[in-house]
């Protein structure tokens, strides 16, 4: 009796163990505040993302992935981390996705996520702050650096014959950021910043910072701004003054109140936006439509594919410990492999369950460099006869 | 060619601009003035008295647009003004008679008075908010343009080149009606004279009979629909934004001060003060000195006193350097 109590108690135990135990996987992002209305559908996503993984019963032998949400805030630094200590003490997740806003992300890095060893990918930080910071191969982005767009705007500019450019920017973290990067960037390739100069958002009259801008002169004219904002009041100035004829415009810019707005008068513009040609993104927004989530929104495809780095890593360390599949990050992302797009996690799960090698591609056609972060891919466009077309991709 | 290159971009980024704002800030400033001459108080609710005005101006366009009056190419507002103006002395001359009549029958000391004005401030803020919204509003319509840089440039074959809007030749060619016609009123007419005296001399006014509460009554008539111009005005040219009308607040009182507070002859040139001074000091000079200086001197810089940014910061300076060397403005105002 003795023997088979305990046989019997050992064989449950046994069962216990031999079931895989639930991975909880935290989206942090900023529910309140600033970004409040983008981040619904991002979580969404990293949702749909880890329900595909679950639903295939591959992933670490049949084991579920449990998300766990938290809000970031965005702006509250000290809620951010509060937050995050309070997903890995207390919820004991295996990885974070978030947080959502550059401020907060670097506060979660450096207070909890470096302390706790704890990976973090992030689909919306674009600070370009978040490359400096040594995060011991914990942190990654799906999204690209504002350094980088700079970067392809600069060469965009190039390529047409813009020489020398003024720069008037949102006077911000993401306006000086982006303003200063271009600067850079087109200093470095034989370009001439004649003036890089802010503007505030909300106000009615820009006529004083166009007049400074059209005295310092310049091919063309840079507006890192947004189209609702202080943006459109330069564009709406400088077409009124004639001060330049030549606008040039960072992502910011691009929305569809712009060519409601301006239409034809601004023929010609040109600039960049985050955009691939890949057919992850059609497939992405063909299932996060069937799945009831605005897909087209800003980050959408960054989210699922972060999440899905992120299981697919922990598939082929065959382990949910920080530790073990921090390493295996940008083996999943970059080649060689197997390309996997949206809705394929379940062939990459097997591919990785049998020793292969995948190169995650996913909806925004990610590809890691430097420490972890996106390439990126650019779309460039511009404006002809009033409508917004697609140039070519970067 | 190269003199008439730079005076062509000094007037399209430095004369017009600043002109068209001079204006703007002096009917603002007239009209906080003439309150401050007769009640003896600043009226902090005079930018959002502005916005009050615009505001019933644009619902009256909106009226009109949609019953399909126009008078094109002219804007639409001018035609809904009447309108503006009605809204506007009603409101404010109902504000006189619940909130200011009762503290001055009890003649209280003027700072309560200034203190009441901004409670109205804050009141008559949050109605315009609650009836039109926080946004920007576009209201012009009709032609944008007298003529366009684009058509200057072909016309000319200038390397430079200026612009005319239709708001802009608006808010010139209304300030110099309704200035003109108030200096008339105010020294030929006999309700204008009884507003002077009363101005000067409270007590002897009274004594040679005139009537104080419809002094009053007329000087808020007059302020609101100079309130309502200087804001439609403001709006077509610009846009309409509560919160830029709540700020246009300190620029109009820097000229009216500079202008000297309660003599509406100084106004006008206070306005311009205020607003040439915010252009000339934030505007770079280096494309007009590039084409004056020979060959060689080319300047470098940008030739700018200060950056845009510190545009506000102007016209605070002019009014503490007005108050400290001369404290009664230019045009010797009333001092409280």
């Amino acid at each position: 009796m003795k023997r088979f109590l305990i046989a019997s108690v050992s064989c449950l135990a046994l069962a216990g163990f031999a079931r895989a135990e639930d991975v909880r996987v935290g989206i942090e992002m900023g529910f309140t505040g600033p970004i409040e209305s983008l981040t619904p559908p991002m979580a969404q996503a990293a949702e749909l993302a880890m329900k595909e993984v679950s639903d295939s019963g591959l992933f670490l032998n049949g084991a579920k992935v449990v998300p766990v949400r938290g809000d970031e805030t965005c702006i509250d630094a000290g809620a951010a981390t509060a937050t995050a200590e309070r997903l890995v003490t207390s919820d004991q997740v295996s990885g974070i996705i978030g947080p959502t806003c550059s401020g907060a992300a670097s506060a979660v890095l450096t207070n909890v996520a470096i302390p706790n060893g704890m990976v973090l990918i992030s689909p919306s930080a674009t600070s370009p702050g978040l490359s400096t910071i040594d995060s011991k191969g914990l942190f990654f982005r799906t999204a690209p650096s504002d350094a980088r767009e700079g970067e392809i705007l600069a060469q965009i500019m190039m390529e047409r014959g813009v020489k020398s450019a003024a720069i008037s920017y949102t006077n911000n973290d993401y306006g000086k950021g982006i303003a200063s990067s271009i600067q850079a960037a087109f200093e470095k390739q034989g370009g001439k910043i004649t003036l890089s100069a802010p503007h505030e958002d909300g106000k009615s009259d820009y006529s004083a910072e166009v007049g400074a801008l059209a005295s310092a002169g310049g091919d063309a004219i840079v507006v890192a701004g947004y189209a609702d904002q202080g943006g459109a009041g330069v564009v709406q100035t400088v077409l009124d003054t004639g001060a330049f004829s030549r606008f040039v415009f960072p992502n910011g810019m691009w929305g569809e109140s712009l060519i409601a707005k301006f239409g034809n008068q601004i023929d010609g513009a040109f600039g960049d936006l985050p955009g691939s040609d890949d057919s992850g993104a059609a497939k992405l927004l063909e299932m996060t439509t069937a799945a009831g989530i605005n897909g087209s929104a800003t980050f959408v495809p960054e989210t699922y594919d972060a999440t899905a780095i992120m299981l697919l890593a922990m598939q082929a360390a065959g382990s949910a410990k920080p530790a073990d599949y921090k390493g295996k990050i940008m083996d999943v992302v970059n080649a060689p492999g197997e390309k996997i797009y949206p809705g394929e996690l379940a062939k990459a799960l097997q591919i990785l369950k049998d020793g292969g090698d995948v190169d995650y591609v996913g909806g925004s056609s990610v590809e890691f460099i430097g420490k972890g972060e996106s390439a990126g891919s650019y779309r460039e466009v511009e404006v002809e006869n009033g409508a917004m077309k697609t140039v070519k991709f970067h | 060619m190269d003199i008439l290159n730079a005076l062509v971009a000094f007037a399209n980024f430095v004369l017009l601009p600043g002109m068209t704002y001079g204006c703007q800030l002096a009917l603002g400033a007239l009209g906080a003035t003439l309150v401050y001459g007769i009640l003896r108080f600043s009226n902090f609710a005079h930018g959002d008295t502005m916005a009050f005005g615009t505001m019933a101006t644009i619902l009256a366009t909106w009226g009109l647009q949609a019953a399909g009056v126009s008078i094109a190419p002219l804007p639409t507002p001018l035609i809904a003004l009447p309108f503006g103006f009605a809204a506007t002395v009603l409101m404010v001359l109902a504000t006189d008679r619940l909130v200011y009549r009762p503290y001055r029958n009890r003649k209280v000391a003027s700072i309560t008075l200034v203190m009441t004005s901004l409670g109205v401030m804050f009141v008559m803020g949050g109605l315009v908010r609650i009836f039109i919204g926080v946004d920007d509003r576009q209201f012009a319509d009709g032609a944008r343009f007298v003529f366009t840089a684009a058509q200057f440039r072909t016309w000319t074959g200038l390397g430079e080149t200026v612009a005319l809007r239709t708001a802009q030749v608006i808010t010139i060619v209304a300030t110099a009606v309704a200035v003109g016609w108030l200096h008339w009123f105010l020294t030929r007419t006999r309700t204008g004279k009884s507003m002077r005296a009363f101005s000067d001399n409270e007590n002897l006014a009274l004594l040679s009979g005139i009537n104080p509460e419809r002094v009053v009554m007329i000087v808020w008539v007059l302020s609101a629909m100079l309130a309502t111009l200087a804001g439609v005005l403001y709006g077509l040219d610009k846009s309409f934004r509560p919160i830029t009308y709540f700020q246009l607040l300190l620029p109009v009182f820097a000229a009216a001060v500079v202008g000297g507070l309660g003599n509406p002859l100084g106004a006008v040139p206070g306005g311009f003060v205020i607003a040439f001074s915010e252009v000339l000091f934030t505007y770079s000079f280096k494309k007009v000195a590039s084409y004056l200086l020979p060959q060689g001197w080319q300047p470098e810089g940008l030739l700018q006193f200060l950056a845009t940014d510190y545009k506000i910061a102007v016209s605070f300076a002019v009014l503490v350097l007005v108050l400290l060397f001369r404290p009664t403005g230019i045009f010797r105002g009333k001092t409280a």
